[in-house]
């Protein structure tokens, strides 16, 4: 190499980063520390599996444990959730149906709302008014739940209340249509992703035929995006179920069987935070209940996710 | 089916519902706007005054008026920071890991998919996984440690998929480059890809970690303190954050203590909004200043 090239020209520049004319010891050194950093990065990488493997090992021995004093039959049956009480009885479905109540509510509202939102954004709305929607919906997203949990029981509630005179001070309505807001963004924006994905010359056809715009819309391309539609709502439902702070502020910690939105449910994630934030012991059946209520949750939202995944898969890759 | 009705009529009908489905849309889009203004004036209204210096720099107390969120403040500093050094490096890591390295295998395919259904865990399994890894099997008792770690765990999904993004931002061409000058594949990516790819990762990291901010749930599990008389001095101390705080204060019957909870709201969004904004001030500052 030329000795006369400055050696400042490298500072625009990328630095040269092989030697000339390295020696075999170099060599080996490259390799060896590309060995190091390959492996290393293989194991952040393999540090997501092993999390998996983790969550799923902790959720079904701990479980195997309260399953050890509770028939699953009796668990998955029963009506009546009072682990914490001296006659003890294991029955989930209280909190089951004070989740699926919430969520149900929380859907009730988002579903419509979020896809009337994304039509609009994706077929109407001049570029304006998607300037100021967007980030709306982002923000919405980005708020803690927690803040959204306040909102609920200090404002929603006392609001509720005067129109409806029967709304318990904890109640299953408000927080699932806070819960509603809070799961909004997320099947707004991937509503909307479905509506783009389908093809203008859908569009095109159904107007030359003289159909109306909102013939269009609503009988050509919602029907034709139906499965993205439909796999926003199923996330949405599955953010809902695993929700936390919103329930367990405003929904109350009491698991009443009930079908009744107007009155006081427990939900499981609430319940889960109510048993660790009070001092059972540890090792003891009740303290083993959060487990079994958590694989319970872990596989309702991962059944959710994973055929909400498979739908969208599948209109990703179909052509129209 | 075509509807027996004159052609003006017809007409008159179809208009009649575009105009109504334009304005219920409007009006439903509204929604999302309104309650988002509702919330916002709401939370300012009632805990705009209690933002005195004494809400800063006091600890928690039984009374409402004396109470402050100082250890609660510091220790969501603290949380962020901890956890940040823990899962940044790592999450990288993955990302470079799969961009760059990874071949198109089963295992591979195996970490994608996985990675995927890690993000959409309830934060409350997270907690329970915390609980039992790190309080309990590694004896980090009810430590920031504990927490940290946990919700490094918890941010790890959506770091690695932001980070992933950003080092996509680098053309392949640079990275042809730099191996057609005879660079090994970890040569190209410390010294060719990473300089150009540090602004848009760190941007999507910032914005994953805003999340830790707010997160509640799984400190609750994994035992967040409440009542704390003191600073953390150490990561093995006892702690609390800003979001537990808040909780706290919201579910006591008090109204005072609900003034409170919305003077740790406005705290806490005002956080958050540095922090996005700072990440967002990192993009445009270092978008124009790209290499290529």
């Amino acid at each position: 190499m030329p000795n006369n090239t400055p050696s400042e020209v490298s500072v625009t520049y990328p630095r040269a980063v092989v030697q000339v004319g390295s020696t075999a010891r170099n060599r080996r050194r490259v390799r060896l520390e590309e060995k190091i950093v390959r492996s290393f990065l293989f194991l952040c990488a393999s540090l997501g599996v092993l999390t998996t493997f983790a969550i799923v090992f902790i959720l079904i021995s701990e479980s195997l444990g309260f399953f050890e004093h509770v028939s699953p039959g009796q668990f998955l049956t029963g009506t009546v959730w009072t682990p914490t009480f001296a006659n003890p009885s294991f029955g989930v479905l209280p909190l089951v149906l004070g989740t699926l109540l919430t969520s149900l509510i929380a859907l009730l509202l988002a579903g419509p709302v979020g896809l009337i939102t994304a039509v609009y954004l994706s077929e109407y709305a001049s570029p304006r008014v998607r300037r100021a929607v967007k980030p709306t919906l982002e923000v919405l997203a980005g708020i803690p739940t927690v803040v959204y949990g306040y909102f609920a029981l200090t404002f929603l509630t006392p609001l509720l209340q005067r129109l409806l005179p029967g709304l318990e001070g904890f109640n299953a309505l408000s927080a699932g249509l806070v819960m509603g807001i809070m799961i909004l963004p997320t099947i707004a924006s991937l509503s909307e992703d479905a509506l783009y994905a389908v093809p203008n010359s859908l569009r095109y056809a159904s107007l030359a035929l003289g159909a109306t715009r909102f013939q269009t819309v609503w009988g050509v391309v919602v029907p034709a995006a139906m499965s993205g539609v439909s796999a926003s709502f199923l996330l949405g439902v599955s953010r809902a179920i695993g929700e936390t702070m919103i329930v367990a502020i405003a929904a109350g910690q009491q698991p009443n069987f009930t079908f009744n939105p107007l009155r006081a449910v427990e939900t499981m994630t609430a319940y889960i935070v109510r048993i660790t934030m009070g001092d059972t012991p540890h090792g003891s059946v009740e303290y083993r209940t959060i487990f079994a209520v958590g694989l319970l949750l872990f596989l309702m939202t991962l059944a959710l996710n994973l055929i909400s995944e498979r739908i969208r898969q599948r209109y990703k890759g179909a052509r129209l | 089916m075509i509807p027996v009705v004159s052609r003006s009529e017809w007409r008159a009908r179809e208009r009649r519902r575009e105009h109504l489905f334009q304005i219920v849309s409007a009006l439903v889009v509204l929604l999302a706007i309104t309650t988002l203004v509702v919330l916002l004036t709401k939370i300012l209204l009632e805990g705009y005054a209690r933002l005195n210096p004494q809400f800063f720099t006091s600890f928690p107390s039984r009374r409402a008026e004396q109470a402050g969120i100082l250890p609660a403040l510091v220790g969501s500093a603290y949380l962020l920071l901890l956890t940040a050094a823990i899962a940044i490096p790592i999450g990288v890591g993955a990302a470079i890991y799969l961009e760059e390295f990874a071949k198109h295998n089963w295992f591979t395919r195996l970490i994608e998919i996985n990675i995927t259904n890690l993000a959409g865990v309830p934060s409350v399994i997270y907690g329970l996984l915390g609980l039992q890894v790190f309080v309990r099997t590694l004896a980090m008792d009810r430590s920031l440690l504990a927490g940290a770690c946990t919700m490094a765990l918890l941010a790890l999904p959506v770091i690695i998929t932001a980070a992933r993004e950003g080092l996509r931002v680098v053309p392949k061409s640079l990275r042809d480059g730099s191996l057609a000058l005879g660079a090994t594949q970890w040569q190209t990516v410390r010294h060719t890809v990473l300089p150009v790819a540090v602004p848009s990762v760190l941007t999507g990291v910032i914005l994953s970690l805003s999340r830790v901010v707010g997160e509640t749930a799984p400190l609750l599990v994994v035992g967040a303190v409440v009542y704390i008389g003191t600073l953390p001095e150490s990561v093995f101390s006892k702690f609390t954050v800003l979001p537990v705080q808040v909780y706290n204060w919201t579910t006591r019957p008090q109204h005072a203590f609900q003034e409170n909870a919305a003077g740790g709201i406005i705290v806490l969004l005002a956080l958050l909004l540095t922090l996005n904004a700072v990440a967002i001030y990192m993009r445009n500052h270092f978008q124009k200043r790209l290499p290529i």
